[in-house]
This record gives structure tokens, sequence and C-alpha cells, in this order.
């Protein structure tokens, strides 16, 4: 394993030189580098199957790279997955508390945590409530707020919001980028709608299909708070634009 | 699906409680009268008077099987035998079911090791193995727990070992991130999310015990006598009236057994999960 990672205190995500051969010889990821600062938000998009999620899992340490090494402080990592995985036998509030309670935190930091991060993500008064009620927007909230209580200097998002429709996603987004403002981490979101990556981001990745690898860069100029009316500003369109052209080269 | 539909359901009013209830009765209700009919038609009609004996009408089955005091004496008593048969034997299913399940949900090649032998014991005859079972336990209780055991064990085991294999990767890679111990994962995450899969299992085997218990008592009858002996003196004694008594005992004690399960499931799991299953 030529990999290592080491913590940084500076609370950012540093990828060096990142290859991923899977044990079957197929190559997912080639040769990626890059940095995301505290305050900064970047968004990988790419086609399907082109080995987003494989990055997120070498960032968190699920997946040991097979070249390259990473940065990041692993003890405190927000990490939010394509599916909320709730446990369905806890209410919302035994979900959230769930690191602490494996991390053994007290029982009152514990829930003091848990409760500050329901309020958070706007589940207040649902503590109670089981994930079978919950719609699946509320699933996501919940699963947000797990990451929360962890109080993440740096946030990994995997595609979090594929499965819910367009109006939910517009709004999950909007609370995103107000928790990414209020709560300053460093932000690594996966994705593959254009727009979901331009509204949220300051910068942009374009990764190629198989292997994986950044093809193109932006730096996304717009001020925070962005409003949702933003998605119809010209500039906007033109950015998105220049995003897709990239993205439909890397499919071929 | 609502934000609410986790508190009590809202009262039922008047008409539409009554209704309801008419719902669900009403089916099972009539077609229990149809056969009581044909029960009447079939000993009254079909059979002529010295025939009559192969299928007593039911009134009088209730008559000589449960209100002559004697003949109730002896039910009751078998009820009680064959009942804790039963139940010795479902706990014993259920230590040793649970035990090699958890043991094959930890490790591959443990579950490709034990696998095989429990089909095969799943797929012995107990006919074929009445007479070692006789040899080794003797004909008393133990001889009857074994039969008990041996019937029920297998859907605990494979309903276990679905379960606690049942939790999602995505929950599973949450306590690696978090560093959790064999024990952690198995107590917070699989276990509970085996519940659902493992009461599938234990009602199955509830209902299977109870017949284990009866076929153990039909083959070892020595000691106290149990419902299974009864059926079998009966049976040679030609007493069509306490046999049927036996035979409506036995499977009422296994549908009481069998609801007593679901009973616990729905305490256990009713308000997260939604299971779909009969009820009693």
């Amino acid at each position: 394993m030529g990999a290592t990672s080491q913590v940084l205190t500076d609370g950012s995500l540093a990828f060096d030189g990142i290859g991923m051969v899977f044990p079957d010889g197929t190559e997912a990821l080639h040769d990626i580098s890059f940095t995301v600062n505290k305050g900064e938000f970047v968004t990988v998009v790419g086609p399907s199957g082109c080995g987003k999620s494989t990055l997120l899992k070498i960032a968190s340490g699920l997946l040991e790279p097979t070249g390259g090494s990473v940065s990041v402080d692993r003890d405190h990592l927000g990490y939010v997955f394509q599916d909320a995985t709730l446990l369905q036998w806890r209410t919302v509030r035994a979900n959230v508390e769930l690191f602490s309670e494996l991390n053994n935190v007290p029982v009152a930091e514990r829930r003091q945590l848990a409760q500050e991060a329901i309020d958070l993500v706007g589940l207040k008064g649902f503590e109670d409530h089981y994930p079978k009620s919950l719609s699946g927007g509320m699933k996501m909230r919940c699963s947000l707020a797990r990451s929360l209580t962890l109080k993440p200097p740096v946030f990994l998002f995997d595609e979090p919001f594929g499965a819910v429709d367009e109006i939910t996603r517009e709004h999950l987004n909007s609370e995103t980028q107000q928790l990414f403002l209020r709560e300053g981490f460093a932000g690594l979101f996966i994705t593959h709608s254009i727009s979901e990556a331009v509204f949220l981001s300051t910068k942009v990745l374009v990764m190629s299909a198989r292997p994986g690898q950044i093809v193109a860069e932006f730096d996304v100029p717009f001020d925070y708070p962005r409003d949702p009316s933003l998605r119809f500003d010209p500039d906007f369109a033109e950015l998105s634009g220049k995003v897709s052209v990239e993205l439909r080269g890397s499919h071929s | 699906m609502t934000i609410d539909d986790t508190q009590t359901p809202t009262p039922a009013t008047g008409m539409g409680r009554v209704e309801q209830v008419a719902r669900a009765t009403l089916p099972p209700l009539s077609l229990g009268l149809t056969l009581v009919g044909f029960w009447y038609y079939v000993s009254y009609v079909v059979l002529e008077e010295s025939r009559r004996f192969l299928l007593r009408p039911i009134h009088q089955v209730i008559k000589v099987g449960f209100l002559d005091t004697d003949n109730r004496n002896d039910e009751l008593l078998a009820l009680w035998s064959s009942t804790r048969i039963a139940l010795i034997g479902l706990s014993i299913a259920i230590s040793i079911g649970f035990t090699l399940a958890i043991l094959m949900s930890q490790a591959k090649i443990v579950e490709k090791a034990i696998f095989p032998y429990m089909v095969t014991l799943q797929a012995i005859p107990i006919l074929a193995v009445v007479p070692l079972i006789s040899f080794w336990f003797g004909t008393g209780a133990v001889s009857r727990v074994v039969v008990c055991v041996m019937i029920s064990l297998f859907p605990i085991i494979v309903n276990t070992l679905f379960g606690l294999q049942s939790a999602e990767q995505g929950a599973h890679d949450l306590f690696t991130l978090h560093h959790a111990s064999r024990m952690t994962r198995l107590r917070k995450l699989m276990f509970p999310a085996a519940l659902p899969a493992i009461f599938a299992g234990l009602r199955i085997s509830a209902g299977l015990s109870v017949i284990g218990a009866i076929v153990g008592d039909f083959f070892f009858g020595k000691g106290d006598a149990g419902i299974g002996q009864l059926l079998r003196r009966h049976a040679s004694r030609l007493n069509g009236e306490e046999l049927l008594a036996s035979v409506i005992l036995s499977s009422l004690l296994g549908v009481v057994v069998f609801g007593f399960f679901g009973w616990i499931q729905k305490r256990a799991t009713g308000r997260w999960h939604d299971t779909i299953s009969a009820e009693v």
C-alpha cells in the first residue's frame, strides 16, 4: 500500500496523485490531484460509473487507493451517501445520535449535539418519528443532521439528492448552501446534475469516463448567499453550458 | 405516506366501526358455518349409523371430548404435557439456532462449513431416526424434546442468518467509518436489522415445535402422556369423539403459540417495521 493519510489541522482535504485499480483490473481513477480548502465548496461532475463515488470512499478511508495519498482529518469527517442509510428501528433522534454513540460521547452531550443538528436541518418536531414515516427529503435531512453532529471541518456529499424530486432537490440545495455558509466546512460534492453543481459550488471539476481523470476546472464567481432564481441568470446559463460541453467531451 | 401515521389511528366512529368488525369477521364466520354444515351432512347423511364413528357430529365431540369431566382432565393433562415439551424444545432450538446463525454471520467460511449439514439435518425424515433416538435417549421426555428440536430448528437458523445478513452495505460502512467493534456492529446494527426475519422464523418454528412435540409423544410414550399418546390411544379404541377432540386441541395449541409470537413481534418491531404476515 503506497497510500498514506496524514492528519491536517487546517480542516482541508487534499488528494495527491490518487490512482485506483480494482483487483479485477479495472482502472477507476487515474492520477487525481486537487485540494479543497476551508470555505471552499468543490463539486465533481462526471458521467455515471466514472469513479466519482470511489473518490469519496478513498477520502473517507473505506477504500485504500492503489496509488497516491490523501490528507484529511478522518475523525470528524462529514459523509452522506446516495441513500439516507437511516437505521429503521431508530427514531430520528436516535439516528442522529448514532455517531456520538459509536464514539462514546457522554449522553447529555450526545443529546445536545443531536438537537442542534436536528434544529439546523429543520426536523424539529420530528425527533420521535421513525424513518418509515418520513418523506425522501426528510430522510436526507436526517442523514445530513447525523453527519453535522461531528461538527465536520470537511464534508463529503455522494450524490445525496439524486433520488428526490426536483422541487425538494432545489430546497435541499438551498439548505445545503446555508449549512455551508453557517458551518464553514470544506465541502466536496458529487453529482451528475450540472445546475446543482454550479448553484452550490465555489469550484466545479469535470471528471472523464473510466479511468476517471479531472479534465476541466471552473471557478464559479457568483456571490453567496445565492438565490434559487440564480438558476435563470444568463451568466449561470453560460457557465452551465461550458461545463456541459466539457462533460459531453469527457464521455467519448 | 403522511407524517402522522405512526400515531394511533383515528378512532372509527359509529357505523364505521361496526362495519369494520363485520368486514373482518363475516367471511371466516360464514365459511366456518358452511364447513360445520358440511360436517353434519357427512355425519348424518353420508355415513350410515354403523359407520358414524368415522366422523361424529360436532355436538357429540364437544360433549364427550370436552364436557365429560374424565375426558376433559385427560385432555388437559395431555395438553399441558405436550405444551411443556414444545416450549422446552422451542427454547433449545432457539438457543442452538441463534448461536449457529450468529457464528455463521461472523465469517463466510463458518457459514460454508455448517450450512450443508443444516440442510441435511432438515432433510432427515424423523421416522427414519426414531429407532436411533430411542437407542440413545430412551423412550421418555428427552426423546420427545429431541424430536421437537430437530423439527423446529431449521427455520430459526435460516431466518436468523438471513436477517443478520440483511443490513445494507451503507449502514455497515457507517459502522466501519466509526471504528465499531464486532460486538457493537452485531448489537447495534445486525441484530436489530434481523428482528423482522427472526420473528418470521420464530412463528414458523413455534408452529413446528407443537407438531414436533406431538410427533414425539406419538413415538415415545414413557412418562406422562402427551396429546400424541392420547391420539394413539383413542385411534386404537375407535373413540371418534375423543380423537377429534384431541385433534382440535393440538391445532388450537399451534394457533395459540403462533399467535403469541405474532403478538411479541408486533410489540418488538411494529413501530418501525411494516410486517407483511397473516394475522391470527
